[in-house]
């Protein structure tokens, strides 16, 4: 579904992805880990063109996202993203947050549109906020209310940058909950994430970064029992 | 004392009822409050033109294009002549040089002048407004498929205008004062008004009082107007 080839990224002189090359199949839970520095919000960045990769080149489907032509806006609307520091639009209500980009990339009509964010306001638990500004909303309910503001447009895929990152941490369960429940019902996904309990149960596949480059690339069981590189094995000796 | 009442109420008259002096200062007060509205709107107009254009550029990088990386260097100009000289050069300038050969109302002449060069004092207004937004924001917005015009629209503008609402409230406030030298280009304005009334009383003292106390209702008028302004774009701001 998402091919990348041969992907090099550097800001100035700091080369900070190297040749990456990556095959996600549709379906599939991919979380990238990592040391910070490591390149791997560099790398989910790319995906969307948020970041513009010096040189390879990536696809989604059929489409070449890094060609020159490519309407890189069509791209966008069918991968959603969601960030660390939630990024809601704190001048709109909650409905207006989740609406805003359906009715104006003609996706969906108003009415639509509001039925829609009803909707999903009610499978995150949070129908009683449709009408809040985002300033009246615990960290998780935000994280919440991001992920069904991407979800609103329908993605083939979507794309985590540490979701529970800037979370209180009895906030980080009721956000991973949500993202397990995308994971169960067949959501092709990226995940950069430090949460290794999500890895292990919800990934079909763990990528390991460090200093530019994929080391390891692995089904979580093998990933976490039976690592190959030594420089993942220190990582996980360190953190679990 | 209440001889000392009897003598300002005299001076009032004097000053201001009698031969209808008081008609000299209303005509100079139109004239002030046309020359600051049509020199406001025309510098909100321009200055968020040129700020838009300016933040764009450091946001996203110099543009590619030719023809547009002009119009930058144009508007990078037009902010440093402006800011580097006094209106009242300004002022000058326009009425005597470029207006020279052309027999151009002095109002007009006065509405240009301190248009443009507002324009250069709200452009760095909306400038910083847009730039105080965080990029998140930009990010979140295209990330959903917005273009980025729709994104500006929808999701930096809203923002940007409320943050800059006071610096632009301030810049309005500096303007309606500023127009105050208008008198050299013998445009009789509210402060210029003085001077008839002047010529005819022989005495300035009570004219300007009078005056000062005009421009100082105007202010405090317009700084509860923006107050209010202000409150309502806050409401989402609210926890």
């Amino acid at each position: 579904m998402i091919s990348v080839k041969n992907l090099s990224k550097s800001f100035g002189d700091l080369q900070v992805l190297k040749n990456i090359d990556l095959e996600i199949a549709k379906g599939e839970k991919v979380v990238i880990i990592g040391p910070s520095g490591s390149g791997k919000s560099t790398l989910l960045r790319c995906l969307n063109l948020l970041e513009t990769p010096t040189s390879g080149q990536i696809f989604l489907e059929e489409s070449e996202i890094t060609g020159k032509k490519q309407n890189i806006d069509r791209i966008r609307r069918r991968m959603g993203m969601v960030f660390q520091n939630f990024n809601l639009f704190p001048h709109m209500t909650v409905t207006e947050n989740i609406t805003l980009a359906p009715v104006m990339t003609k996706k969906l009509t108003k009415p639509e549109a509001a039925a829609r964010a009803e909707q999903l306001l009610k499978r995150v638990g949070l129908s009683d906020k449709a009408d809040s500004y985002p300033a009246q909303l615990s960290g998780g309910q935000k994280q919440r209310i991001a992920i069904v503001r991407a979800l609103a447009m329908d993605p083939e895929v979507m794309l985590f940058d540490e979701p529970t990152s800037a979370l209180d941490p009895e906030m980080v369960g009721e956000v991973l909950e949500v993202m397990r429940e995308l994971a169960e019902n067949n959501m092709t996904m990226v995940v950069v994430t430090h949460e290794m309990a999500f890895a292990r149960e919800a990934a079909t596949r763990i990528l390991f970064m460090d200093e530019g480059k994929i080391l390891e690339d692995a089904p979580p069981e093998e990933f976490f029992e039976n690592p190959k590189n030594p420089r993942v094995k220190e990582f996980l000796s360190k953190i679990l | 004392m209440a001889d000392f009442f009897k003598n300002i109420a005299d001076q009032f008259v004097f000053n201001f009822i009698e031969g209808d002096r008081w008609q000299i200062i209303l005509d100079g007060l139109l004239v002030t409050l046309k020359v600051t509205l049509f020199a406001a709107l025309i510098g909100i107009a321009l200055g968020f033109l040129v700020g838009l254009i300016r933040a764009n550029r450091e946001r996203n990088g110099r543009s590619r294009n030719f023809r547009y990386f002009r119009l930058e260097w144009l508007c990078d100009i037009y902010v440093t002549v402006i800011r580097g000289t006094p209106v009242m050069v300004q002022l000058l300038i326009i009425y005597f040089v470029v207006f020279a050969a052309v027999d151009i109302d002095k109002s007009l002449a006065a509405i240009i002048a301190f248009g443009f060069n507002s324009g250069a004092y709200v452009s760095e207004i909306f400038r910083s407004g847009i730039l105080s937004i965080d990029i998140g924001q930009t990010e979140a917005g295209r990330s959903l498929g917005l273009t980025s015009a729709q994104t500006m629209v929808k999701v930096i503008l809203p923002q940007a205008v409320k943050n800059a609402l006071p610096a632009l409230g301030n810049e309005m406030i500096t303007l309606l004062k500023e127009t105050s030298v208008v008198g050299y280009i013998g445009l009789v304005d509210l402060t210029k008004s003085y001077s008839i009334i002047q010529s005819r009383t022989l005495s300035a003292f009570w004219p300007l009082i009078a005056i000062a106390l005009i421009y100082l209702v105007m202010v405090m008028g317009l700084t509860k107007l923006l107050g209010i302004l202000e409150r309502r774009l806050r409401q989402s701001d609210k926890r």
